[in-house]
């Protein structure tokens, strides 16, 4: 009896590991949470037969982190432009002809082959956008006009304020409000940062790159680093009076890419999923459901009107937008000593 | 088989090869390869040199403040102590919650004894994930703690989320169970008599708890504590979920160095100073206890 | 004494205690009874409550592709692990409980609990440097191999304790009068050892699959991409958002923990 429960639990052990891997083409997506179009994924997989596994984090350090521990099998990642640097330093993505492929000429002129990739091997655009904060106007009761209110709350936002879990871009909106160098190697500089830090601290709720626009909306938090298309949907589908600041010392631009990690496993497939991503109407639905601008021609025809005129989208003339540049070891040093000793 | 164990050490040797080659490899070798990390030079992002170095441990005392002076800095010994006292707040208030509990069971007849512990495990057996997003829940704003609040102002919050009574009810909530089972085991193998004996002596069942029940159920107090202050430790999640990432303790710090602060030697020598904690702690349990197979008898 | 004292109650039974017991049973069991009733809410966020849906998270998640998934990556990984397990424990649990004293025996006994003592993100941190990392090193990729060994490592202590108090509590009687009528010691273990061990295996392999099952902090760390577990996705489920979907994949896993405790308990009950 036993010999026979033996044999069956292995048959279908067996079974079943037989039965998946005969299962159709798969793709491993590994993107940001909350940025992946159901709808797209749906097209795709109904187009090609190429089903889709989505995994998802929440910044670009913990996908750094996780490509970096040996995690293979990721077939398409997709960080902001600092971090392609990076990690083609690190020899964590691959080259895949990016450039050749078929729908590439689709891509607005100043998009292709961009200054992170210049020789349009590793990278395709997905979308770009702006980080910044959301915040409840009703309850803050006036719009937010200087970083200062963010960094130094008054007593009224006192566990009110939600910042990033992780230092990339909120430390560089530190350094826009101080006035600091961006990736500053100067310790004087970095300490003034953390004081920055460490004063705001109390008033913060949690440290989190997750749902800000839900604490937003039931006013568990009153203001929250958000990136304008998550503010946006928030204000769209959660609570209308979620706003977004575009302070006057300015916010951080970024530009997320489509990548091949290096251990990736149906690089075929990724290829396809990353052409698919540059057709017009495809983009669009992308674009319609995480609220963020994209770099192909012709999409515009499918977005939503929202899109095209939202606060959002658009910011104020006389705000500037700077890119988080790529920290050289010693900045970054300074970068992970700040925000190691903010958690302390 | 016995005696072909007794007698033939290649025998047992074979037998317990399986196990000790398994434990061996991916446990022990894994735990070696992490101390050996702890001594080698952190990479800027992520990974380490080959290059030999006590960086890490220096770290856990000293600063590199923003001008490469180094300075006495008790940040992460704070958080050690954090989680220690926190982990050891959990087992206070499970042995306190608990050691009712188990003598109220073990009072009871054998079917109830029975029922009531079928009742216990259930939890127990429920994923950890499960329990503490219930507490998500019940904390949250506008939770049903808050709901009766709000019926006098609409936005009132208890805003006891994100607190450390959070992640202490947390972690005494998870771990109460495992408290409760070893005190009971120890109770169970009690012989009332003795208790009721030790009563008419004290003429008081408050003095034969203190000298009777207490001192012969420490076997299975010290189970419990052990229980539950190594996991509460060396938690991560409790302290993130329901702490907010706010307030770091030494399970969350491992994790923020090995995500996103990318300093594995640093991750590696808090580690070794979890492991230590334990392997004390577990050292205070062993003289309370003897080996129960050291005679090899059933 | 007389026999009103015997019964339940009696001598040591302060008053209250029933009370107090109770009291922390409604404690554990209150919150879930919490998640099952948000998990009939009609709307999105689960704390704003919006209407009364009974059935409409628990058609989503049971038809969650995702979660499904996730579910069916969790228990052939719990099946394998608890199967590898199981044997390994096996063969040890005998060696220990039969074996007397004989040396190395505290360093078989220690190493066998190893995994139960180290805490879990120790052992997650370092099993995931030590598989993907360092094996990536030396080319060797195991994908989903990693998760299977990181599992069955950590399930042995668990398997192999139920076993080993079994083999414990057995009257080896029956034993040695097997030896000496059967011709060969296997023949001995196979009719008469293994069938009066099987309730302590059942319980074990039990005790291993549900450890498994529930796993969170090894798999998370450990897993590679398309081996999320259920635990795992269930996590990046929780940072994204309460929805009450989560509140019906709750209940679901604790009417399955129900199930399974249950039948740890038939198959764990004394047999003579």
């Amino acid at each position: 009896m036993l010999r026979s429960l033996k044999t069956s639990l292995l048959a279908a052990a067996a079974t079943v590991v037989a039965f998946s891997s005969a299962m159709a083409e798969e793709l491993n997506f590994y993107n940001w949470t909350d940025y992946t179009s159901p709808e797209l994924i749906e097209m795709f997989e109904a187009e090609t037969g190429i089903k889709v596994n989505l995994d998802t984090y929440d910044s670009n350090e913990t996908l750094l982190a996780k490509l970096q521990s040996g995690a293979t099998g990721y077939d398409v990642a997709v960080p902001s432009q600092n971090f392609v640097e990076i990690m083609i330093k690190e020899g964590l993505i691959q080259k895949f002809g990016a450039s050749g492929l078929s729908n590439y000429g689709n891509l607005h002129d100043q998009f292709q082959k961009p200054d992170w990739d210049p020789e349009g091997e590793y990278t395709v655009p997905f979308h770009w956008g702006s980080a910044s904060m959301g915040y409840r106007k009703d309850l803050y009761g006036k719009d937010v006009e200087s970083w200062g209110e963010f960094f130094e709350p008054g007593p009224e936002l006192a566990g009110k304020l939600q910042v990033f879990r992780t230092p990339d871009e909120v430390l560089n909106l530190a350094s826009l409000y101080l006035g600091v160098e961006l990736c500053t190697e100067d310790p004087a500089e970095a300490a003034k940062i953390l004081a920055l830090f460490e004063g705001q601290k109390p008033s913060v709720l949690l440290y989190s790159s997750e749902n800000m626009t839900d604490r937003l909306a039931t006013g568990e938090t009153i203001m929250a680093n958000t990136w304008n298309g998550d503010s946006m949907k928030g204000r769209m589908e959660a609570n209308e009076n979620i706003a977004y600041a575009y302070p006057k010392e300015g916010v951080i631009g970024w530009f997320d890419s489509l990548v091949i990690p290096t251990g990736a496993t149906n690089i075929e497939a990724a290829k396809k999923f990353i052409d698919f991503h540059m057709r017009p109407e495809v983009i669009a639905l992308s674009s319609n459901y995480a609220r963020y601008s994209n770099a192909v021609k012709g999409s515009d025809a499918f977005m939503d009107d929202e899109m095209k005129s939202a606060a959002e989208m658009v910011p104020p003339a006389d705000v500037p937008v700077f890119a988080s540049p790529v920290c050289s070891p010693a900045a970054q040093k300074l970068v992970d000593r700040i925000w190691t000793k903010l958690f302390q | 088989m016995s005696s072909v164990f007794e007698k033939s050490s290649k025998a047992r040797w074979l037998a317990l090869s399986p196990s000790l080659f398994v434990i061996g490899i991916f446990m022990g070798v894994p735990l070696l390869i992490m101390v050996g990390i702890s001594f080698l030079e952190q990479d800027t992002f992520g990974g380490v040199k080959p290059a030999f170095s006590y960086a890490a441990y220096r770290q856990l005392v000293m600063e590199l403040d923003f001008f490469d002076n180094l300075v006495f800095d008790p940040a992460y010994l704070i958080i050690v102590w954090r989680s220690v006292y926190i982990a050891f707040l959990a087992m206070v208030v499970t042995l306190v919650l608990g050691f009712p509990m188990a003598y109220y069971i073990t009072r009871q007849s054998q079917h109830r004894r029975n029922l009531l512990i079928f009742l216990i495990t259930i939890p127990l057996w429920t994923n950890l994930l499960i329990r503490i997003f219930a507490w998500l829940i019940i904390l949250g704003h506008g939770g049903p703690l808050d709901m009766p609040f709000r019926y006098f102002d609409p936005n009132f919050s208890l805003g006891l989320l994100y607190t450390p009574f959070a992640i202490v009810l947390g972690l005494a909530y998870v771990y109460l169970p495992l408290m409760v089972l070893p005190i009971y085991a120890s109770l169970e193998k009690l012989d009332f008599r003795l208790v009721e004996a030790a009563s008419d002596l004290y003429s008081s069942k408050w003095a034969a708890m203190r000298h009777v029940v207490i001192p012969l159920s420490i076997p299975g107090i010290a189970a419990g504590c052990i229980l539950v202050f190594v996991p509460a430790l060396g938690d991560f999640i409790v302290v993130t979920l329901l702490g907010g990432a706010k307030n770091l303790m030494l399970g969350s710090l491992i994790q923020f160095q090995f995500q996103t602060a990318r300093n594995w030697p640093f991750g590696a020598a808090l580690s070794v100073v979890l492991l230590l904690f334990v392997f004390v702690s577990m050292w205070f349990y062993g003289r309370l206890n003897k080996d129960e197979d050291a005679g090899g008898h059933p | 004494m007389s026999s009103k004292k015997k019964s339940a109650g009696g001598v040591g039974v302060f008053r209250g205690l029933a009370t107090w017991t109770t009291a922390l049973y409604v404690f554990l069991y209150l919150p879930m009874l919490v998640l099952f009733i948000y998990s009939f809410n009609e709307g999105k966020r689960v704390l704003i409550w919006t209407g009364f849906a009974p059935t409409k998270w628990y058609a989503k998640a049971l038809s969650n592709e995702a979660i499904q998934d996730a579910a069916m990556t969790s228990l052939l990984l719990a099946v394998i692990a608890t199967f590898l397990a199981t044997s390994i424990a096996v063969s040890t649990a005998i060696v220990l409980a039969r074996a007397g004293s004989f040396k190395g025996r505290t360093f078989s006994q220690g190493l066998i609990m190893l995994p139960l003592i180290v805490p879990e993100i120790v052992t997650a941190v370092a099993t995931a440097v030590f598989l993907n990392f360092v094996l990536a090193k030396i080319s060797i990729e195991l994908g989903f191999g990693s998760l299977i060994i990181a599992h069955t490592v950590f399930c042995i202590p668990f398997a192999f304790m139920p076993i080993r108090a079994r083999l414990q509590d057995m009257n080896t009687d029956l034993e040695q009068a097997a030896r000496d009528l059967y011709a060969s010691n296997w023949e001995a273990f196979r009719f008469i050892t293994l069938p009066l061990m099987m309730p302590g295996i059942i319980a074990g392999a039990v005790l291993a699959f549900v450890i498994s099952l529930d796993d969170f902090i090894i798999s998370n760390f450990v897993a590679t991409a398309g081996s999320t577990t259920l635990p795992v996705y269930i996590y990046s489920m929780i940072r994204q958002g309460v929805s009450p979907e989560i509140n019906a994949v709750s209940t679901i896993l604790f009417a399955i923990s129900a199930v399974l405790v249950t039948i740890y308990w038939f198959a764990s009950k004394p047999r003579n």
